[in-house]
This record gives C-alpha cells, sequence and structure tokens, in this order.
C-alpha cells in the first residue's frame, strides 16, 4: 500500500498544501508571486464583486440541489414502489445517462435550448411564430444543465433507503389512523434522510464548484467560483487569488459535509425511536 | 406495499415516465441528429452516416482519441495496480486512523477544479515540461482511489483466515495471493480498472490544466470542449454517440461483473 500512499501524498497532498500557501503570498507586478506574507487575498474574496458570485453560486448550487432532490426522491419513491423484478432494471436506466460524457450531456442541452434548438422547433410547430425565446445562456439554463448532470446519483442515493424500507412500518402508521401524508412526512421522510443528506451534498459539492456547466451553457461572461478559479490561472494570472477562491471552496466543501454528518447522526437516533416503537 | 390503489399507481408510473423522458431526450435527439443528413436540428432530411465519416477524417479529433486512449490506458494500469494492493493493505489490518480514510476518500471528493490548479502549479513550480505524462500522474491520483474502493468492498466479506492458511502450509507471500487473494478479487478488480478507464476517457478539467500548452497532449474531451465552445456541429453528435456507446458498455459490463461476484 506504501506507492499508493507516496502517490496520493506527493500528487495531492503536497499540492494542496502548495494551494493553500499560495494564497498567503502576493501577486508579482507582472503576474509572478512576490513571497511575502499577506491576507489580502483572502479579504478580495469579502469584497462585495467576488462575494457576490459566492452568493450567486450558492444560490445556483443551492436551486439545483433542491430541484435534484424533489425529483431525484419522487423517482426514487415511484422505482421502490414498482414491482420487485422491474427495480433493478429501472434503477439501471435511471443510472446510466449519468456514465456517458459530463460534456456530451451538457452538449445536448445546448442543442435543446438553442435559438433554432428543439424546443423553439416544437413552438413553432405549435403555431408560435414570435422570436424564438432565449433560454440558452441564462441562469436557468446552467440550473437545467446541473439538475440534469447528477440527478441519476440523487436517485441512487435515495432509493437505497427507500428499498431497505420495513413496509410493516408504514402499514402500522395507517392502521393507527395516519393519513398518507402524516405517515410518509413522520415515518417515510425521516427514516429516508441519510439518502437525501448523501443525494444533495452531492449535487450542492459538485455544483458550486462546477466550471464546465456555467461556461457552456451560461454563456463566456457567466461566472460562478469555478469560472473564477479559471480565470485567475489561467487568463488573469493571478495565481494567489485564484488559490484563495480554492480554498474557500474547500472550506465551503468541509462544511457541508460536516452538516450531513450530523444530519445522518440524527436521521440514525430518530431511526432507532421508529423501529423501536414499530416492534413495541 | 401491494395495496396501493389505482390511482396512486398510476401517478408513480407517470412521475417515472416523466423523468425517462427528462433524462433521455437530450441523449436520444443528440444521437438521432448524428445520422441526420442535413446535421441540423430544423429539419430531418434523411439517413445517413456521413458524420462519422468525416470523423474519421478528422486528424485533430483523431491524435486527441489517440492520446486519450494512451493516457486511460497507462494511468488505469498503473492505478489498478497501485489501487488493489492499497486496498489489500487497508483490509487487512483492521484498525486504521481516520487520516488514512479521508487520505484515501479526498480523491474522490475534491472538487476537480481544485485538483487541477493544484496540480498546475505543483508542477510549474517544480518546471515540469508538461504533457501526456504530467495528465497520467495525475488522473492516477483519482483513478486509484476508485480503484481502492471498488477491490475494497469485495474485501469486506474476504475470509482471510485462508490466506493464513495458505502461509501456514508454506506458500509464498507472492503465492498466497496469486493462487488465493488474487482469484476472489479478480472480478472486483477488473471492474475497478473499467470504472478508472472510463473516469479516465472522460475527464476533462484536469487534464485541461495539467496538459501543457501547444496541441501536442490535446486528449478527447478537451478536443470536444473546444468544438461545443466554438458551436454546434453535426460532426461533435457523431463523435458524441460513439464517445457514449463506448462509455456506457464500459461501465455496463463493470457493473455487471460486480453483480455476478456478489451474486454468487
Amino acid at each position: 500500500m506504501a506507492p499508493a500512499l507516496v502517490w496520493l501524498t506527493a500528487l495531492m497532498v503536497v499540492p494542496c498544501a502548495l494551494v493553500l500557501a499560495l494564497a498567503f503570498f502576493r501577486r508579482g507586478i507582472y503576474g509572478g508571486i512576490e513571497y511575502t506574507f499577506t491576507l489580502e487575498n483572502f479579504g478580495l474574496v469579502f469584497d462585495p464583486l467576488y462575494a457576490g458570485i459566492f452568493l450567486k453560486s450558492a444560490r445556483i448550487a443551492g436551486t439545483a440541489t433542491l430541484i435534484a432532490v424533489v425529483i431525484g426522491y419522487a423517482a426514487a419513491y415511484a422505482i421502490s414502489a414498482a414491482p420487485c423484478r422491474l427495480q433493478p432494471v429501472l434503477l439501471f436506466f435511471a443510472v446510466l445517462p449519468f456514465w456517458s460524457n459530463y460534456l456530451i450531456r451538457t452538449y445536448a442541452w445546448i442543442v435543446l435550448l438553442n435559438r433554432e434548438g428543439l424546443i423553439t422547433q416544437l413552438l413553432r410547430w405549435f403555431g408560435y411564430t414570435g422570436e424564438p425565446p432565449s433560454m440558452l445562456y441564462t441562469e436557468g439554463a446552467v440550473i437545467a444543465g446541473l439538475v440534469y448532470n447528477y440527478l441519476p446519483f440523487v436517485i441512487l442515493a435515495c432509493y437505497a433507503p427507500l428499498s431497505r424500507l420495513n413496509p410493516e412500518l408504514a402499514e402500522a402508521s395507517r392502521d393507527l389512523g395516519a393519513s398518507a401524508i402524516t405517515t410518509f412526512r413522520r415515518v417515510i421522510l425521516p427514516l429516508t434522510v441519510p439518502g437525501i443528506a448523501a443525494g444533495a451534498v452531492f449535487v450542492f459539492v459538485l455544483s458550486i464548484g462546477n466550471f464546465v456547466t456555467p461556461a457552456l451553457l451560461g454563456g463566456g461572461r457567466f461566472q460562478m467560483i469555478g469560472n473564477l478559479v479559471y480565470d485567475q490561472f489561467l487568463t488573469a494570472n493571478d495565481w494567489p487569488f485564484g488559490a484563495a477562491l480554492a480554498m474557500m471552496l474547500i472550506a465551503i466543501m468541509l462544511l457541508v459535509l460536516m452538516a450531513q454528518a450530523l444530519a445522518a447522526d440524527r436521521a440514525s437516533g430518530r431511526a432507532i425511536e421508529a423501529s423501536g416503537g414499530a416492534d413495541g | 406495499m401491494a395495496e396501493r390503489s389505482p390511482a396512486t399507481r398510476r401517478t408513480l408510473w407517470l412521475v417515472l415516465s416523466l423523468v425517462f423522458a427528462f433524462l433521455y431526450i437530450p441523449i436520444a435527439v443528440l444521437v438521432a441528429l448524428s445520422f441526420n443528413e442535413g446535421g441540423l436540428p430544423t429539419a430531418w432530411s434523411g439517413f445517413s452516416l456521413k458524420w462519422y465519416v468525416s470523423l474519421a477524417g478528422n486528424s485533430a479529433i483523431l491524435s486527441a482519441a489517440l492520446n486519450t486512449l494512451i493516457v486511460a490506458l497507462v494511468s488505469t494500469a498503473i492505478a489498478t495496480l497501485l489501487g488493489t494492493l492499497l486496498a489489500i493493505g487497508v483490509e487487512m489490518r483492521r484498525h486504521h486512523g481516520k487520516g488514512l480514510e479521508a487520505l484515501i476518500f479526498a480523491p474522490m471528493i475534491i472538487p476537480d477544479i481544485v485538483l487541477a490548479i493544484a496540480l498546475l502549479s505543483f508542477f510549474s513550480m517544480l518546471n515540469l515540461t508538461m504533457g501526456l505524462h504530467t495528465i497520467i500522474l495525475a488522473h492516477v491520483v483519482f483513478n486509484l482511489a476508485f480503484v481502492c474502493s471498488v477491490v475494497r468492498a469485495r474485501l469486506k466479506s474476504f475470509d482471510w483466515s485462508i490466506v493464513e492458511a495458505s502461509t501456514d502450509l508454506g506458500a509464498s507471500a507472492v503465492t498466497t495471493f496469486r493462487r488465493v487473494t488474487l482469484p476472489v478479487i479478480l472480478p472486483a478488480v477488473i471492474a475497478g480498472a473499467l470504472l478508472a478507464f472510463t473516469l479516465s476517457v472522460d475527464e476533462f478539467i484536469i487534464a485541461f490544466f495539467t496538459a501543457g500548452a501547444g496541441r501536442a497532449s490535446t486528449t478527447l474531451p478537451m478536443q470536444i470542449y473546444a468544438m461545443i465552445r466554438f458551436g454546434i456541429t453535426p460532426e461533435i453528435n457523431a463523435l458524441a454517440t460513439i464517445v457514449m456507446a463506448v462509455s456506457i458498455t464500459a461501465l455496463t459490463l463493470s457493473q455487471q461483473l460486480n453483480r455476478g461476484m456478489t451474486g454468487q
């Protein structure tokens, strides 16, 4: 196992530590790096311009997460309610698109949404004669792309606890007089929180640091944190600031993961309560 | 859960149909367009393979495909070896720190863009000339983590006493590995390798940052990205269809191997 650990240390830990260190240096006048300690880069992150991009990224990632979780949970629920022998097949086909190239899945949305794309064609076919609607290069297009790309994972994550759910729990709840909605809200939903949390964290973390989707579906000027980091390294040539942005991204990711661990802990506590209640 | 009302059941099937339509229509449109004579989404002008033919004559795409194949094969080979050994090492000693777990888990969750800029900074600080070799170095990082996790899943149910029995009976460590451990984990190793191969073939951002200047080390995803940014060309539809077919085949194979294994 030693060679693998050396590899991970040399090509992940050390480079990441380097980026962390880089974040505390100053940008040279001609774009290089000046080795004097400074906190300026982190200060700049909170500059209204850049803080705004962080908030916008969080908003977009949050919206995409919410939509993906609602659709993904509904799909997972429907799969878990299907006849047993169909379930693996349905699940397989729900996850299959996830295994195709990310760029290509995103490109498919350019084909759908561009001004002469399929949606415009459909509208025309239904008798629409006005200007083609501008759907591509909007925030909505970015959100649609993110939801589309990560939905299969949410379905997978939500299906796991739903399929393990003991049907007797729901029956007991109904027998004791709870309505279908109450049963769902008080019995099924709490028991499946770990799946929801895992799916949500996945979508949020991958969305907030996303670079490809905003670049392709949001258009040239559309910026999320990922694009900002990209610019600092490849066009603006301000590596220390880019490094500080990347570290903020990691910090956000760690916070989200901690929140997930907390939610999972709580949910497992509640699950024990719930199953204990059903036994008694 | 059989006693759902017909209305509920209809609603659930409706939900499923809508979700599957959402997942598959964009891909289906792309595949259909790749066979469209005119190549444009505006009108269907007849079935044709001409975009596939023109793809075969596009030297930029062919050389990018070759680069991708080299990167994917080499990084998969290294990652499969290292990842398998890592999995065995970790699973053999039951007690290990959280730090080790985090180190193995990190490559799978760290945002691509962060690892990409970290490696770019690292390589340029070392004054390393970047090219296919640096992409390979980078791809092994996440590939070995994925191979390791697939093999570890298999080892969870592995009976270590048969390894002890083998050594007790006088087999060397290498013989034990070759004759006892490997046959048991082989399906998982192959599944992990196929997963790694697909991930490497599809990976864009890290390759983009570690490929260095110049077109010589452009990989297929980098080429696709450049083409997409330029606009919609019918050739991409054909290319996309082929790439999708390849990765879906590799992963279906990988999953079948994993399933066949757990079924035993």
